[in-house]
């Protein structure tokens, strides 16, 4: 089975977010820059699969900057076979992603696909499902746990109600959650050996998608700050406090 | 402009993220039909057609949409959307599912979890976990949207809409539902409640988070947790508030041993009133809490338990 794994490079989850003073956007320069940890957990999970003997060939796909090269390498450390870094400075929509990993999926005969279930920069959450939409193939969204029987993959999935489990005939979507598994970190040793692995050059032109934004930008603004309120002494003065406030 | 909102429900009830939708639709203006998609919802159909300012509800019945699953939502609503200019869903697990389905389909750009609408086309949605608020205006001729219900006040009941049940979907699809563990539960639900009552790492063990349940049922609030809370197994994962679990807006909202990570804080600074009980006076959730209580959590929440 050949896994297509598609990763973004975002501000890292521990940076806060902080809006340019224009209303442009986010100030992402000088900004501590990592793998989106939605796709690390993909990666971890297709590293798994071929350690397993269930995936023949495993490849990670990024579309964004010159610097997207480095994400790649991180996945190739944590264990995957190859890369493709399909180069562009601008920040594609989910809509343009997907076209683009239709296409690769198409040239590279890929049969399983394990996204992100969100970014954590657009949060959109919207990738994964328009690629299988696109492909007209099955998803297993919000993946708890994944299970391979023959030509079938069973996906259990974090639900807002607990947990549903799915069947899904392969070829299949899947889109990852937090508790699929606890991604490794890569050993020095593999840190090496993954700077000799192959990253092919694209651009989005080479597969004919137009990339063009659906969406603009009126502003990006600061949320509504919350002010930091009182410390209260004990907790008969905290059931003062909510008395009066009227929410108890 | 017409606008299809596709109702939440379990083919019994009607849910009020629906008529927060319809509240999210109302702004941006036109006709709005309900559709309700699922199996035996007679009921959930009667109780649509009552929201105010609904024109139509669409039923469609079927076997296939008993759990409302992804390809036969998308081609539910996919052709239908030739009579309509925009789709909304709450932005429920149900319907995130199935959305961006329904965007590639019909090539637009899905815009996700909304929290207002400026004009028909031009939304307001959280990004970077809340800590910007981005103003965007979609250039698709029509618009697939998810909406952040907490955002939104519940249109009323004072309506009275035709209903009418439509085709079926005719398949076959290459998934199937297999099965489901839910989380029972008498407490309200989470992204519903009034109160809400969180417990984090500091909570321990499964075991003591026995004493956060205490606390909630005398509150008659929802039993929230951090993602440390439910990776360590103490709590289920719908029990998760965050960027990438639940958002919450209850009038109080009480984090007890959570430290205050950006991603938890954006799924519940909307709150209108914050307590944080935590031993750790520096703890970043200090910073949103309109009362914060430095102590142990182990003696206070037993405490405020007996207290109140
Ligand atoms: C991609 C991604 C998505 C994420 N999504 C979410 C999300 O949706 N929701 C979410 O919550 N997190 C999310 N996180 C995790 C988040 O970054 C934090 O790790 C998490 O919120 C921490 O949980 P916590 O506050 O319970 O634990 P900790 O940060 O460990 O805090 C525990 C707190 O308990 C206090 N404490 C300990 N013992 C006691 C005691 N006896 N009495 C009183 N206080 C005590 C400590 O002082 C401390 O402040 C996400 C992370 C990533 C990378």
């Amino acid at each position: 089975m050949k896994v297509l794994i598609p990763v973004k490079r975002v501000l890292d989850y521990n940076v806060k977010a902080r809006v340019k003073a224009d209303q442009s956007g986010v100030d992402l320069a000088n900004v501590k820059m990592s793998m989106n940890p939605f796709d690390e957990i993909s990666v971890e999970q297709a590293v798994r699969l071929q350690e397993a003997g269930t995936a023949t060939e495993t490849i990670v796909v990024s579309i964004g900057p010159a610097k997207a090269q480095e994400t790649i390498r991180t996945a190739l450390a944590m264990g995957m076979d190859r890369g493709i870094h399909v180069q562009t400075d601008d920040d594609l929509e989910p809509l343009a992603v997907a076209k683009i990993l239709k296409a690769l999926v198409e040239s590279e005969a890929i049969d399983l696909v394990i996204a992100g279930k969100q970014a954590i920069d657009g949060d959109n959450g919207a990738t994964g499902s328009m690629l299988a939409a696109m492909l007209g193939w099955p998803q297993g969204t919000f993946a708890n746990s994944m299970e391979f029987g023959g030509d079938s993959l069973t996906v259990k999935r974090e639900v807002d109600g607990g947990l549903q489990t799915v069947k899904l005939s392969l070829p299949a979507v899947v889109t990852t959650d937090l508790r699929l598994n606890e991604p490794r970190y890569a050993s020095l040793p593999n840190i090496m050996k993954a700077k000799k692995k192959p990253i092919d050059a694209k651009t989005p032109a080479d597969f004919g998608v137009d990339t063009a934004p659906r969406i603009t930008t009126v502003k990006v603004t600061e949320p509504e700050a919350r002010s930091a309120g009182v410390k209260v002494e004990d907790v008969p003065a905290l059931v003062a406090a909510l008395k009066t406030e009227g929410v108890i | 402009m017409a606008i299809l909102v596709v109702a939440e429900h379990d083919n019994e009830t009607l849910k009020d993220a629906t008529h927060k939708t319809v509240t999210a639709a109302a702004a941006m203006g036109g006709d709005i039909d309900i559709l309700v998609a699922g199996k035996g919802v007679k009921d959930v159909m009667a109780q649509a057609a009552k929201i105010a300012g609904v024109r139509h509800v669409l039923a469609v019945d079927h076997e296939s949409l008993r759990r409302q699953l992804a390809e036969s939502m998308q081609e539910v609503i996919v052709p239908l959307m030739s009579e309509y200019d925009a789709v909304l869903a709450p932005d429920t697990t149900t319907h995130k599912n199935y959305m961006p389905r329904v965007a590639a389909m019909l090539d637009v750009m899905q815009i996700s979890s909304i929290t207002g609408v400026v004009d028909a086309k031009t939304f307001v949605r959280p990004i970077y976990a809340g800590n910007a608020m981005a103003t965007v205006k979609s250039g698709d001729a029509k618009q697939v949207v998810t909406v952040r219900t907490t955002a939104f006040d519940a249109a009323g009941e004072t309506g009275s809409a035709d209903a009418k049940t439509l085709a079926d979907p005719s398949g076959p699809f290459k998934s199937e539902y297999v099965g489901e563990e839910l989380s029972e539960s008498d407490r309200p639900e989470l992204t519903a409640a009034k109160i809400v009552v969180s417990g984090g790492r500091g909570v321990g063990s499964a075991e003591n988070f026995a004493i956060i349940e205490k606390l909630a049922d005398k509150l008659g609030a929802a039993v929230g947790a951090s993602r440390a809370a439910v990776d360590a197994g103490y709590v289920p994962n719908d029990y998760q508030v965050g960027q990438t679990g639940k958002a919450v807006a209850p009038e109080l909202y009480m984090a007890i041993g959570i430290s205050g990570a950006i991603q938890h804080l954006a799924g519940m600074k909307d709150s209108k009133v914050i307590v944080a009980i935590n031993k750790d006076e520096e703890a970043p959730i200090f910073q949103v809490a309109d009362y914060g209580l430095v102590a142990d959590l182990f003696k206070a929440v037993p405490e405020l338990e007996a207290a109140l």
